[in-house]
């Protein structure tokens, strides 16, 4: 193996690496948020990235059915307790966040979709349609029972991950797509010759998870996710709704999966359950990390992509058992080194 | 009521069933989704095309969905032989699956019309078992014989990592001696990567006179397209399982060029008056796109239809010997399935004997290329 193509395998695992880390965040923040081990995170980038190569082709993604229906079921779930409750000044908020936002994004992607706009706005449309899916799932499926054990919390992830890959085959078929490039340009560097398109992968990541750490540190809503994150009936003594915390945290996983799915759809070819196994690199990149730290599960992810590059150099049947065996070892360590906490009472 | 009465009744009971079963029953097993969804849906397609009956009777189709895992279509084909009771089988649109439909067919004396080739198979398995689609050592023979044409000498291997992969590269090394080249890379990768960089590198090393890529559908564009990034300029070529339209729409100009081998339908406007296949072909690409829309045309449908058209040569010289839903008509059907002769489907002939259970000749295979963005036949 020559120097030249380490230089290439490293660039190629930093590349995946990168998303891989923007999910494992996404994992870890709704994991210590809501204690839901996140398995639909996957679903937004197929939905983003399939969405965007249809709206490229003038078509309208199928998208919009399950945002506007998502909507609705979100909708008469908050009505029929608004009513219950007696209290029906809630409604036209109910009405305007559930149905009345996805109809108009819904406009929007109808009305742009057959006009071929600019990239960047169909990336807007895109993320328009995809992020508000975060909220809704949160509300549909999650929150009737918030306060559940990890492993129901965990099997409603897999009936949610179920739910949205079969809807995915229903509105975007069984064949993959792929979008087009933001740009075509390569720079040379030595032997390399990056695209502009990975370099882009990489800024954007970094980009995110610097405005991830401004969001915790400096903002009143990122300062009530820690809160919750670190204990959850602290904050709720202090007045933090465990509602508000986890359909922030969806709806941040919705967008980084949106980012991550724009990010990827002209790199490789995206199928409607594309998205479940790279999502499963990323949870493996969290769990390398240790499921605790944010810095850690990035670098664990970054540790994931170069690692399946060069196994896909050296033995390339084996690439998967490969990338998911490590967690074995991991896992071992771990439970030997770190003593186990008790923290499922409330 | 009395008992002679209810005697009467449960007589004509018998008779109505009677009556009811001259009407033959298909059960069909296909992934319509599932991993295997984008295959799976148009071979479920091409049944919305077939006749009404077989060999003149009345047909039931049961269409069930296995979801491209093989445990669902063992179920299923089980569900077919005893509550249906069907008189034949078709399915599935996986290899896995496929297998495991004819092992419950075996077992159950039920003639099983594979839809995807099936790796060898035991004597009493094969007895029951007719295949519909192209071997695929016939489908590479194509493949082996262009590159031999143009002097390759050393072949570069990328396929799926799975059944699928493993089919192409055993079938291209059997051709490997008498093809006179070496398979030098056997390199894997999964439809669901996001890159094949590593593979590729590992090829670009070896640097093969020419690559062969054992995906399917747009699952074979990643690495053609990843090999032309990195400035392969070797012949690329396929196998039957990547020629659709999607392909070339994931591809765009990386694939410009590259070679598969198909049958016959799917450049059917453009095949010499001369050829077998030329009207069968045509007439159902033509009524399958105006169902399905233009250009939807696949191989995976008219492997559906070939199935039936085997069946409706069959059924005749069946009815002469039994009644449908006995195991006198299953066992008269298997055996005149096994004697059908010069029937043209849309891929090919099809000759049956009791070696050969597929039939197909060199008339089942053309070799096809990527130009201009479309799939043109090769002169």
């Amino acid at each position: 193996m020559s120097f030249d193509i380490v230089l290439w395998l490293v660039q190629d695992g930093i590349v995946n690496g990168a998303i891989y880390a923007l999910l494992a965040l996404a994992l870890l923040l709704v994991f210590a948020v809501t204690r839901a081990i996140f398995v639909p995170q996957g679903e937004f980038i197929s939905y983003a990235a399939l969405s965007l190569a249809l709206l490229q082709a003038g078509k309208l993604p199928g998208t919009v059915y399950v945002l506007v229906g998502g909507g609705a079921i979100a909708a008469l779930l908050d009505i029929a307790v608004a009513l219950r409750d007696r209290a029906p000044g809630r409604l036209p908020r109910i009405l305007a966040v559930y149905v009345l936002l996805p109809l108009a994004m819904a406009g929007i992607a109808w009305w742009a979709a057959p006009r071929k706009l600019d990239m960047w706005i169909q990336v807007l449309i895109v993320f328009g349609l995809v992020v508000p899916l975060g909220p809704i799932l949160y509300r549909v499926a999650y929150r009737p029972l918030a306060g559940a054990s990890v492993l129901v919390l965990f099997i409603i992830s897999m009936a949610a991950h179920y739910v949205l890959t079969g809807l995915g085959l229903v509105f975007f078929g069984g064949e993959g797509l792929r979008s087009q490039a933001f740009s075509d340009a390569h720079f040379k560097i030595g032997v390399l010759n990056i695209s502009a398109q990975s370099v882009l992968v990489v800024l954007a990541t970094v980009l995110i998870m610097a405005s991830l750490w401004l969001f915790f540190e400096h903002s009143i809503y990122g300062k009530a996710l820690r809160a919750t994150a670190i204990n959850r009936v602290g904050a709720r003594l202090v007045g933090i709704p465990a509602e508000l915390s986890g359909s922030l945290a969806l709806t941040l996983a919705a967008f980084i999966g949106a980012v991550s799915g724009v990010l990827i759809a002209p790199i490789t070819t995206i199928y409607y359950d594309t998205g479940f196994l790279i999502g499963l690199k990323g949870f493996v990149g969290a769990i390398l990390g240790g499921m605790g730290s944010y810095p850690l599960a990035a670098i664990g992810a970054v540790g994931v992509g170069l690692l399946e590059s060069f196994s896909s150099f050296w033995a390339s049947a084996f690439k998967e058992s490969i990338v998911f065996t490590i967690i074995i070892p991991v896992l071992v360590w771990r439970s030997l080194t770190t003593r186990h906490v008790e923290d499922e009472e409330e | 009521m009395n008992r002679r009465l209810l005697a009467a009744l449960a007589l004509a009971g018998v008779f109505a069933a009677t009556a009811a079963s001259a009407e033959i029953t298909v059960g069909v097993s296909l992934g319509s989704t599932g991993p295997g969804s984008s295959l799976g849906i148009p071979y479920k397609n091409a049944f919305q095309l077939v006749p009404k009956t077989l060999g003149g009777e009345p047909v039931k189709y049961i269409i069930l969905d296995d979801q491209s895992k093989p445990d669902e279509a063992a179920k299923n084909a089980r569900k077919f032989v005893t509550e249906d009771k069907v008189d034949a089988m078709m399915g599935s649109n996986g290899v896995p699956s496929a297998v495991a439909m004819i092992q419950v067919a075996a077992e159950n004396k039920t003639p099983m019309i594979a839809l995807t080739p099936v790796p060898p198979l035991s004597p009493d398995r094969l007895h029951w078992t007719f295949v519909v689609p192209q071997p695929t050592e016939l489908m590479m023979s194509a493949v082996v014989e262009h590159l031999k044409a143009h002097g390759a000498k050393s072949v570069g291997y990328i396929g799926f990592s799975d059944t699928w992969g493993d089919l192409v590269h055993n079938a291209l090394q059997s051709l490997a001696p008498a093809g006179g080249f070496k398979i030098i890379t056997n390199e894997r990768y999964a439809r669901a990567d996001t890159s094949v960089t590593g593979q590729v590198l590992k090829i670009m090393a070896a640097n093969p006179d020419v690559v062969v890529v054992g995906g399917s559908g747009t699952g074979g564009a990643l690495p053609q397209i990843a090999l032309r990034e990195r400035g392969y300029k070797g012949a690329i070529y396929h196998n039957h399982g990547t020629v659709n339209l999607a392909f070339i729409k994931v591809g765009g100009k990386a694939v410009e060029g590259a070679i598969a081998p198909t049958g016959a339908l799917i450049v059917a406007e453009e095949l010499p008056a001369s050829f077998p296949t030329k009207k069968v072909s045509l007439d159902f690409v033509k009524r399958y796109e105006s169902s399905f829309g233009a250009g939807s045309r696949n191989a995976f449908a008219g492997y559906s239809y070939d199935g039936v058209a085997l069946l409706n040569a069959a059924v005749p010289v069946a009815l002469k010997k039994a009644k449908p839903g006995t195991p006198e008509f299953r066992e008269a059907l298997r055996a005149a399935l096994e004697n059908v002769k010069n029937i043209i489907g849309t891929h090919g002939v099809y000759n049956m004997s009791a070696s050969n259970h597929n039939g197909l000749d060199d008339r089942g295979r053309v070799l096809v290329d990527v130009s201009n963005g479309q799939w043109r036949l090769m002169k």
